[in-house]
């Protein structure tokens, strides 16, 4: 069975996890990926063109009612929430803070999980809050595969901690494990 | 097609009922949007189907009253997207400065914030003495609120802020008078604005106008419902008048991209050729 896409949740630490993670999938990669990172509401997205550079797959910020499509690993808009469409478009919503948070993951991971079913896969990776954890049960009730990286090897534990003490994790890996598996995931496709 | 799960299927005919009863039309906003907002609404009000809601929906005013409330987006702040307001005053303050008298639409103005943004703006670069702001939005309860320029005093902060990056020339605190709870708006700001109910779905051409902001609105629409409402606002606008969209929203899939000239891509500020 093929993945149709890969949700990523992070806030603190979460610039340098992802660049761990990122920079290793290859340019064929078969999975479009979307991710949250909480940042501040005026970041510029500067930090967007820099991911892109140190990536082989595109870095880009989602844009509005766009096609998610594989090759492109998409960035939620600083201050909007982030979610997926039924014809797997983007939409943006500027409705209030979830979990203190706009974008929110749990508001991404729940649109993605209706979508997608169980060719989904949702990971949560460090992070000081709880946001990710009901969007994670979420994916794993519809089917999907969910991982999170191990509390004790993140930057901030409390966002995998939440995620792992609110349903039952498929995985549970520090991020060169994850990354491991974000690649053998991808070539089954 | 494939089949629909039940709680679409109820979706679309809790939307049918909403337009029928009560004229709202949500048919065309985007689903992903809608159903947050209404399954909120399901979780908060107890229940467990949407065809449950649908009952206190036709028969129980004030549950129609707040879930007509959910459907309507009311996050707004003073100068929000200070950036934007930088842009207005550089860019577009010149070609506003060329006319006489200036008519400006604010489709979808929610509680005011950024419409008494603009008129402090505007007071500012000597312009609202000669400027008619028409402020409209479909919630009623929204622009009641919007009326009264009465905002919490723990929001000072934020919009002084807000004011100071956008390029204020004045002290934020000039145009509000405070006590230890609400801070209100000054009465003279309030002179030339006129407050309007208006819905972009169902009515049509509202003004002819020199500029049009309509910031965080259209993206909870579908394709074909944005592209009605931006065929609305190019019949509103006089040739070389102005568009001001939201950060993120742009005229990518609309029909009528070509009939714009950008005069700032990053803050989504487009002018009508001639």
């Amino acid at each position: 069975m093929g993945y149709g896409a890969i949700v990523i949740g992070v806030s603190s630490g979460g610039l340098k996890a992802l660049g761990e993670i990122l920079p290793s999938l290859p340019q064929n990669y078969p999975i479009p990926i979307v991710i949250v990172q909480h940042l501040s509401p005026r970041s510029d997205g500067y930090w967007i063109e820099s991911m892109d550079k140190i990536c082989k797959l595109f870095v880009k910020e989602a844009d509005e009612k766009e096609k998610i499509e594989r090759g492109n690993i998409y960035m939620a808009p600083a201050n909007y929430h982030l979610l997926v469409e039924q014809d797997r478009t983007f939409s943006l919503s500027t409705d209030a803070k979830v979990n203190f948070a706009r974008p929110s993951i749990d508001v991404l991971f729940e649109s993605a999980a209706e979508v997608y079913g169980k060719e989904l896969i949702g990971l949560i990776l460090t992070g000081s809050n709880s946001d990710g954890a009901l969007g994670l049960k979420k994916i794993k009730e519809e089917g999907g595969l969910t991982i999170v990286q191990d509390p004790e090897t993140a930057e901030s534990s409390s966002m995998p901690a939440h995620a792992i003490s609110t349903s039952s994790v498929d995985h549970i890996l520090p991020l060169e494990g994850i990354q491991k598996l974000l690649i053998r995931l991808g070539e089954r496709d | 097609m494939a089949a629909k799960d039940s709680t679409e299927i109820e979706i679309d005919l809790l939307l049918e009922a909403i337009y029928q009863k009560y004229g709202y039309d949500f048919r065309q906003y985007s689903d992903a949007h809608i159903k947050r907002r209404i399954m909120n609404r399901m979780v908060l009000a107890g229940y467990n189907t949407v065809s449950e809601m649908q009952f206190q929906l036709l028969h129980n005013k004030s549950f129609a009253n707040e879930l007509l409330n959910d459907l309507s987006i009311t996050v707004t702040e003073m100068f929000r997207d200070p950036g934007f307001y930088r842009s207005v005053r550089e860019k577009i303050v010149p070609i506003l400065k060329t006319y006489p008298f200036i008519k400006i639409w604010h489709a979808g103005c929610s509680t005011g914030e950024e419409v008494y943004s603009m008129a402090i703006l505007l007071t500012e670069e000597g312009l609202m003495e000669r400027t008619t702001i028409y402020a409209t939005d479909f919630n009623q309860r929204a622009l009641d609120e919007a009326k009264q320029g009465i905002f919490s005093n723990n929001l000072i902060k934020e919009y002084t802020s807000n004011y100071q990056v956008s390029g204020g020339r004045s002290s934020f605190s000039d145009y509000y008078t405070a006590d230890e709870n609400m801070a209100i708006i000054g009465q003279n700001l309030k002179k030339n604005i006129v407050w309007a109910n208006h819905n972009l779905v169902t009515d049509s051409v509202f003004a002819e106008v020199h500029m049009i902001l309509c910031r965080n609105v259209l993206i909870y629409f579908k394709r074909e419902l944005q592209n009605k409402v931006h065929q609305m606002f190019y019949e509103s606008l006089i040739n070389g008048g102005v568009l001001c969209l939201g950060s993120k929203e742009g005229m990518y899939f609309s029909e009528l991209k070509d009939v714009y000239q950008e005069l700032d891509r990053k803050q989504k500020i487009f002018k009508k050729k001639y």
